[in-house]
């Protein structure tokens, strides 16, 4: 799968992803449970600027994919134990379905936080600041150039779908600087994500 | 005619922005013509003649790019010199230019500028040769996709200036392929893919006669830097591995955090000139280290290098991918270089026990 069709399969999903959030939560509030998908509160004693950090994570949908979601009494929620610590390393996943020919381009994990497409399957990552396993050892230059380039860290393999890498390489070096600042406060939790797996055709 | 058409798109393009300086923050700074033959490489009015000004030089060591055929020249503003005071890291003067020309069997696809417009910006470039192969003109910011194909079902591109600063960081732009190793007199014969000097290539000697870096070491011709190496397959390997991984794999990159120092540096000190310490960082950093990517089919048993088991080595699984998820390096070639991944191999093949030796003496900060 070319680079090209990377980017393009990523906006789709991230259309998807929006479109089935937005499902998820009005079929939520039909049924009156509104308050399994709010943002977390804010904690006591931040910044101005990892307040602000904190609400772009809040608004962009970055607890869609990075916090699993498990199932509650009323539906899926997120996992807010494993809040923003990508793909659950004990979930080992099968081997994705293979689809019929036809429109369907891909499949989701229940947790929302395994995907597989034309592209390979890729896992959602660790955004806690654990030093092994997070972005606990990432600096914040390398932040911005995985934000810019939709490269792991600006120089390496291209960041997978549903990675809305399209709209992020908009956002400002403040704003970046601002998640940044505000996913090292976040409570650091080991989960070693697992490395994305090419498609069968490419293995 | 996909070529054709991107060709004349790009002429166009070119056309367009034919100005030499652009206003930014209220000052003028120098921005790529919009042909190659303004650039400065040919002799006025041409293609065909360099401007001998412009010298060419081949690094001992050359980087993989699906086996282009490839052709580098340096200009130093006249009267100017490189500071090499720092051996690992030369300052080019202001003015400087290097060209790089590819070409692919026979044809001349594209020729790269780095051109260093002041202390803190460089200007990247790059040139799409004509159909005729009478000039080549500007390429878009985004580069050219696949502009022309290099092996069955593979085809080359043009990168994009984003592409550029990925490999050469901005600020401190290195040029690998011109440096005090790259350069020595003492060439490496198991180099893959080096070509033949000839007479009228830079090299450290004939820099240092010509007074064009400075200070003058002289120790650079009496002892020319030379990887220090248990044997002939390390030392190629480890100028390979310098010049086809070190431009990212560096301590001072973006991803020094990454803990994966793969350049040879040369100190200038030591008993050789090369500073040499059978250490290597590119052999301390990899051999039995768990790095972040695991070889699927290794699993527990995979390491950066894992002396012995070049299967469970991550740095050779990956040199030999060409896949998106995978591939080492990230970008600029589409075809795995097979002279490169044989030289690796046999590398980490080598007799176990004098690699534990070394990796147990190199442990004890013995060099």
């Amino acid at each position: 799968m070319k680079l090209s069709n990377i980017a393009f399969t990523s906006a789709l999903f991230a259309a998807a992803v929006i479109l089935t959030a937005l499902l998820a939560t009005a079929s939520l509030r039909a049924a009156g449970a509104g308050e399994q998908l709010k943002a977390p509160p804010t904690p006591p004693g931040l910044t101005a600027q990892q307040v602000r950090g904190k609400y772009l994570v809040d608004i962009m949908g970055c607890h869609d994919c990075h916090t699993p979601m498990k199932m509650g009494p009323n539906g899926p929620q997120w996992d807010m134990d494993r809040m923003l610590s990508g793909h659950p390393e004990q979930l080992t996943m099968p081997a994705a379905p293979a689809l019929p020919p036809g429109p369907w381009i891909g499949v989701a994990s229940a947790t929302f936080t395994a995907w597989n497409g034309p592209w390979g399957t890729s896992f959602t990552a660790n955004l806690t600041p654990d030093k092994e396993t997070g972005l606990g050892d990432w600096t914040v230059e390398q932040f911005i150039d995985t934000m810019k380039t939709g490269k792991d860290r600006g120089k390496g393999r291209p960041v997978l779908p549903p990675m809305p890498v399209q709209n992020l390489a908009n956002l400002s070096d403040e704003d970046i600087r601002a998640l940044f600042a505000y996913l090292q406060t976040i409570k650091p939790i080991k989960n070693r994500v697992p490395q994305p797996i090419d498609p069968p055709d490419q293995r | 005619m996909k070529v054709i058409t991107t060709v004349a798109v790009t002429m166009l393009l070119g056309a367009i922005v034919r100005a030499t300086a652009s206003f930014e923050n209220g000052v003028m700074v120098p921005v790529a013509p919009a042909l190659l033959s303004e650039t400065g490489l040919y002799a006025e009015g041409g293609t065909t003649e360099i401007d001998p000004r412009n010298r060419p030089f081949s690094p001992q060591y050359p980087l993989w790019t699906d086996g282009a055929a490839k052709k580098r020249w340096i200009r130093l503003p006249e009267g100017t010199a490189i500071d090499a005071t720092n051996l690992s890291r030369w300052d080019f003067p202001i003015g400087t230019r290097f060209w790089k020309e590819f070409a692919f069997d026979g044809r001349k696809v594209e020729t790269r500028l780095l051109w260093r417009v002041s202390a803190d910006r460089w200007v990247f470039a790059s040139y799409a040769w004509n159909e005729a192969q009478t000039d080549a003109a500007l390429a878009p910011e985004s580069g050219i996709p696949n502009i022309v194909e290099v092996a069955p079902g593979k085809r080359h591109s043009i990168p994009g200036i984003a592409d550029c600063r990925a490999c050469h960081d901005s600020a401190r732009t290195e040029i690998l392929g011109f440096n005090a190793l790259n350069l020595s007199d003492d060439r490496d014969p198991n180099a893959p893919h080096a070509e033949t000097l000839t007479a009228d290539m830079l090299t450290l000697k004939r820099l240092m006669k010509e007074s064009l870096i400075t200070p003058k070491r002289t120790e650079l011709i009496r002892t020319p830097p030379r990887i220090n190496a248990s044997s002939p397959e390390a030392r190629a390997a480890l100028g390979y591995l310098s010049t086809n991984c070190g431009n990212c794999h560096n301590r001072e990159s973006s991803l020094a955090s990454l803990g994966l120092n793969l350049k040879y540096e040369v100190t200038g000190s030591g008993n050789r000139a090369s500073g040499a310490s059978e250490c290597a960082p590119a052999l301390v950093t990899t051999a039995g280290k768990r790095g972040h990517w695991v070889v699927p089919e290794a699993q527990e048993e995979s390491r950066l290098i894992n002396p012995g088991k070049p299967e469970a080595s991550a740095i050779i699984r990956r040199v030999k991918s060409r896949r998106p998820l995978s591939q080492m390096p990230p970008m600029g070639s589409v075809v795995v270089d097979k002279q490169g991944v044989d030289l690796l191999t046999a590398w980490v093949n080598a007799n176990p026990e004098q690699w534990q030796t070394l990796i147990a003496r190199c442990a004890a900060g013995a060099s």
